[in-house]
């Protein structure tokens, strides 16, 4: 039986400032699990996710088909995607550093939807005890999890997570990871991650970038295990493929 | 010590003005990235309906509670005004920052051309209450009262706005958006419904500087609105771009640094100062005293 993805990416090309970022970028997202997308820096993996949840930059255009269940998201306003269940958790985690934990939490609120505080601090207990500590004055992973804490306020149908273990301590990293582990259980992941033991750890399908094209689709444990190939795509070396 | 209590109120007066039409170009810029040139047409906008009400409006008139119906039809005029050039011209110009521009200065040169075309291009006498032609007494000095309520007004705007962005969803909003707009968007808020917000206030603050610019000044001109924007740049600068309080704090440096410098040198050194203070800020401290925050 053909499993119907959660999100299709047909022949996407996103050009900025006169760059092609993207060029003719095609693949599916399943509608469980983690789905990782992988490349080297600047194949245009967060151009890729940036175009999805409509934040192509003003001097840039985008163009090809990105669907939704039977919904089309490109040039779709970014509020109205994320209303219809695209959670978008930016790279660099992007909180208001100006403003409390709790005030980021309460900018993601919904008229009309309960927002899902106890299951935002049943994942992170650590939100509700610094709720009134500015989110500037976090820790990058404290901030890492406001950042998702703030996504999984509402339901999403598909999340997508642009590198959240960057610049992470390891063991930051560890928990990151676990938190992602269990968010994936109810809601598909696109997830762009350079850190191979997280990718080990959570991806079941992996969509390889390079040049702005893709690269290779398949499965993500089948990749990490074939070291040549993931070399050959992805620039790393033996030891960082088995740890 | 009378000259300098009466600099001091009278410079604070000022500053109250500069404050009321800065504040709201700093929230437009600071959310929206609008450097809205238009914006001293709201202030021109308010003052003359101003005038007008208080001379043809039923209920409004130059004094008393017929005074306060004047400046509130004002107000709305300029709120109104501040809104439809948010609908109209620059909703669909929120990509294209030299449109913008043009757009926003051709409306100000526009605007002034159409008030002198209606009313005449001289100052015309400001219909006003008695007593904000008078002086009240303060520690020997005799301080006009038109100034007074300048610093009232400001003083209550500045709260009203800084308990608006504190308490309230739409402050919050505001708030995080002079952070990062588009981390607003992608946590599903449509933010175009801000822009029109912070146009509405800015336009109100500017319309009621324009009705109490004009009490204090005893005449309302078409040109009014333009030579006071310059200052509110300035004010807007210094404080930082999306700070209300920092504009605050800009105003009254700018207000008590042009009193007391045209007072004690010669007249008209006083702006050279302003000037020198805004490039002496962009060199030291080029986000202005309070960044691109709008603090609460």
């Amino acid at each position: 039986m053909t499993v119907e993805p959660v999100l299709t990416v047909a022949d996407l090309s996103v050009r900025i400032a006169g760059l092609h970022i993207l060029q003719g970028v095609s693949f599916t997202v399943a509608p469980t699990g983690v789905t990782v997308l992988l490349g080297r820096n600047g194949v245009g993996k967060t151009t890729t996710l940036r175009a999805v949840v409509g934040l192509t930059p003003r001097n840039g255009e985008a163009h090809g088909t990105v669907r939704m269940g039977g919904q089309t998201l490109l040039a779709q306003p970014t509020h109205r995607l994320v209303r219809g269940g695209l959670g978008y958790v930016p790279e660099d985690r992007c909180v208001f550093a100006g403003l409390t934990v709790a005030e980021n939490l309460r900018l993601a609120e919904r008229r009309g939807s309960t927002p899902a505080y106890d299951r935002v601090f049943a994942l992170f207990p650590e939100l509700d005890r610094r709720a009134r500590q500015r989110a500037g004055s976090l820790s990058g992973g404290q901030q890492q999890m406001l950042a998702i804490g703030r996504v999984l306020l509402n339901d999403n149908r598909l999340l997508l997570v642009d590198e959240p273990t960057k610049g992470l301590a390891p063991k930051v990293v560890t928990e990151v990871a676990e938190v992602l582990e269990r968010v994936a259980e109810s809601v598909p992941v696109l997830l762009v991650e350079q850190n191979l033991a997280v990718v080990r750890r959570l991806a079941r399908d992996a969509v390889v970038l390079a040049a702005g094209k893709v690269a290779w689709t398949g499965d993500a444990q089948e990749l990490l295990r074939e070291t040549e190939l993931t070399r050959s795509l992805l620039g790393v070396g033996s030891a960082e493929v088995h740890h | 010590m009378d000259a300098i209590i009466l600099l001091t109120l009278t410079g604070l007066g000022l500053a109250a003005l500069y404050f009321l039409v800065a504040s709201g170009l700093s929230l437009v810029f600071g959310l929206a990235d609008v450097l809205n040139f238009a914006h001293g047409l709201f202030l021109g906008v308010g003052a003359y309906a101003t005038w007008w009400a208080a001379g043809n409006l039923p209920g409004a008139g130059p004094d008393g509670f017929g005074f306060v119906v004047a400046v509130a039809f004002g107000v709305a005029a300029g709120t109104l005004m501040a809104v439809l050039v948010e609908l109209v011209l620059i909703r669909p110009l929120y990509s294209r920052t030299i449109e913008q521009v043009l757009v926003t200065v051709g409306l100000s040169l526009a605007g002034v051309a159409l008030l002198q075309a209606t009313w005449g291009a001289d100052a015309r006498p400001f219909p006003r209450p008695e007593w904000t032609r008078q002086v009240t007494s303060i520690l020997g000095a005799q301080v006009p009262n038109g100034g007074l309520l300048l610093i009232a007004a400001a003083t209550l705007v500045l709260g009203a706005i800084l308990a608006f962005l504190r308490w309230t969803r739409y402050g919050l909003i505001i708030r995080a958006g002079v952070e990062n707009r588009e981390m607003v968007t992608a946590l599903g808020i449509d933010v175009r419904k801000a822009f029109t917000l912070v146009f509405a206030i800015g336009g109100a603050a500017a319309a009621l500087a324009g009705a109490l610019g004009s009490v204090y000044f005893g005449t309302v001109s078409p040109q009014q609105g333009g030579s006071l924007l310059i200052f509110a740049f300035i004010v807007v600068v210094i404080g930082g771009m999306g700070s209300v309080v920092g504009s605050a704090y800009a105003a009254v440096a700018v207000g008590l640094l042009q009193q007391f410098v045209n007072y004690y040198g010669t007249s008209g050194l006083g702006d050279i100062c302003v000037v020198a203070l805004l490039a002496v800020v962009l060199l030291l401290r080029p986000q202005g005293i309070a960044g691109k925050v709008a603090t609460a």
